[in-house]
């Protein structure tokens, strides 16, 4: 499962992309979490409003910092 | 038209609500005379959302601990502006992000750029000007929203618009006004700066401005998100959020503000202030302007200000200039926005957003004794 962290500007991102390496941690997910910083690669997701989450490939989330539990739930949803 | 019902049901329960008020409103005026509405809105402006019983309580409470003396000297003054300033401030923010983040979380980024695309010509910079209020927005946010929207044929014009208004005008600070200046002046200071917003923009359009982008802007491809739609509990969850966060990032600024408001109350003579920005010194919406535009403040924490130079006797058109030129220019949101734009627009750009809030400026203080 691959999950990319967009968005490098604030701190919410910063804190967004931490939370997203402890919930796929502790998912037992061994690909690691990409952060994506690049304003180019974030729109090609289509995304405005960062911090925002991708998994395999599908934005599940943006405009909003999510909590470990709340990506976890995320991620689970989709295995 | 029973499908149009069907369709818009809350907003149809809103614009009922609405036409309601207006009309009892209405109705109370004819029966009563207007001396009546206008104390039936004062009431709610002072009273409930200005909170001045809590600025009474805190007066008693002070008097009864430090002793009459010290209430009426400057440091009771001062200690009770403080406390009541910060109360109410804070809580009328909490309250106000939570609705204003439940409204937002209709309206992202990616879905007012759908919207906007479908309009041309004037009104989709006025859409434009009424969308940059309701969707969410941060400094970071600017520069993909301005590519975002470049790449999905939003023309230069109606982007300027969203970016102007969108720090400007907030629903949040049309209640804060209220609850300080009354009714009349918060919806003016809403109005203006949408007229500015629209006008700005269009004058970036039609000079030729607009055309000054860096080229990687245009370089992609216009990419629509295909939003999957939330939850009430979500939205509930997302305005938590977001108390608690502008809550985090904003105590600071307001702290300050209400610290520089009390000084201004209590230990500014009032004629330094009125010879400085009083009504009577021409300069004094330039000073504002000139002051106000470096620094960037959230609009939470330029109100206590305002209320302290409004009680001083400075001239509304004055405090409208400081208050928008603190919130639609800094310095921080040009730097990002110069990675977008060739340096042309920028200045374009920030020219018309000082001279129009400098127009805006000496046009209210003219028409000062409306608000008195």
């Amino acid at each position: 499962m691959k999950i990319l962290a967009l968005g490098g500007c604030c701190n919410k991102s910063i804190q967004n992309y931490e939370n997203a390496v402890y919930a796929a941690h502790n998912c037992g997910i061994k690909e690691a979490v990409e952060h994506i910083k690049d304003i180019n690669q974030i729109m090609s997701y289509g995304v405005m409003f960062t911090p925002a989450l991708v998994i395999d490939g599908k934005v599940v989330s943006t405009g909003r910092l999510l909590t470990v539990t709340q990506i976890e739930k995320l991620i689970k949803d989709r295995m | 038209m029973s499908n149009w019902f069907k369709k818009h049901k809350k907003l149809a329960i809103f614009l009922g609500i609405l036409f309601a008020i207006i009309f009892i409103n209405a109705f109370i005026g004819l029966i009563f005379g207007w001396e009546v509405v206008k104390d039936i809105f004062n009431f709610f402006s002072y009273q409930v959302l200005g909170m001045q019983w809590l600025n009474s309580l805190i007066g008693f409470a002070l008097g009864g601990i430090f002793g009459n003396d010290f209430l009426i000297s400057r440091w009771g003054l001062s200690l009770q502006f403080f406390i009541y300033d910060t109360i109410k401030i804070m809580f009328l923010l909490c309250l106000l992000i939570f609705i204003i983040s439940y409204i937002q979380s209709y309206f992202p980024p990616e879905r007012t750029k759908k919207i906007l695309s479908k309009f041309t010509g004037i009104k989709a910079n006025i859409v434009g000007a009424l969308l940059g209020t309701v969707t969410p927005f941060c400094s970071c946010s600017s520069i993909p929203i301005f590519i975002g929207f470049t790449r999905a044929g939003i023309s230069s014009g109606v982007t300027f618009s969203f970016l102007i208004s969108s720090p400007l005008v907030d629903l949040g600070a049309l209640i804060l006004l209220a609850s300080i200046f009354g009714f009349p002046f918060a919806i003016a200071y809403v109005f203006v700066g949408l007229v500015l917003a629209v006008i700005g923009g269009t004058f970036i359009e039609k000079s030729g401005a607009g055309k000054y982008v860096e080229d990687f802007v245009t370089a992609g491809s216009n990419v629509d998100l295909q939003q999957e739609t939330i939850t009430k509990k979500e939205r509930i969850t997302y305005a938590k959020e977001q108390v608690y966060n502008t809550l985090k990032k904003v105590w600071l600024f307001i702290l300050i503000g209400v610290l520089i408001g009390s000084i201004i109350h209590n230990w500014i003579p009032t004629e330094w202030i009125q010879s400085i920005l009083g009504i009577n010194n021409p300069f004094s919406v330039l000073i504002a302007t000139v002051v106000g535009t470096p620094i960037y403040a959230d609009i939470f924490g330029t109100i206590p200000v305002a209320e302290a130079l409004f009680s001083k006797g400075v001239g509304v058109g004055t405090i409208l200039s400081f208050m928008m030129s603190v919130t639609a220019l800094s310095v921080p949101s040009l730097i990002m926005l110069r990675k977008a734009i060739k340096p042309r627009l920028l200045w374009t750009f920030i020219g018309i957003v000082v001279l129009g809030i400098i127009i805006i400026g000496y046009l209210f203080n003219a028409l000062n004794f409306l608000f008195i």
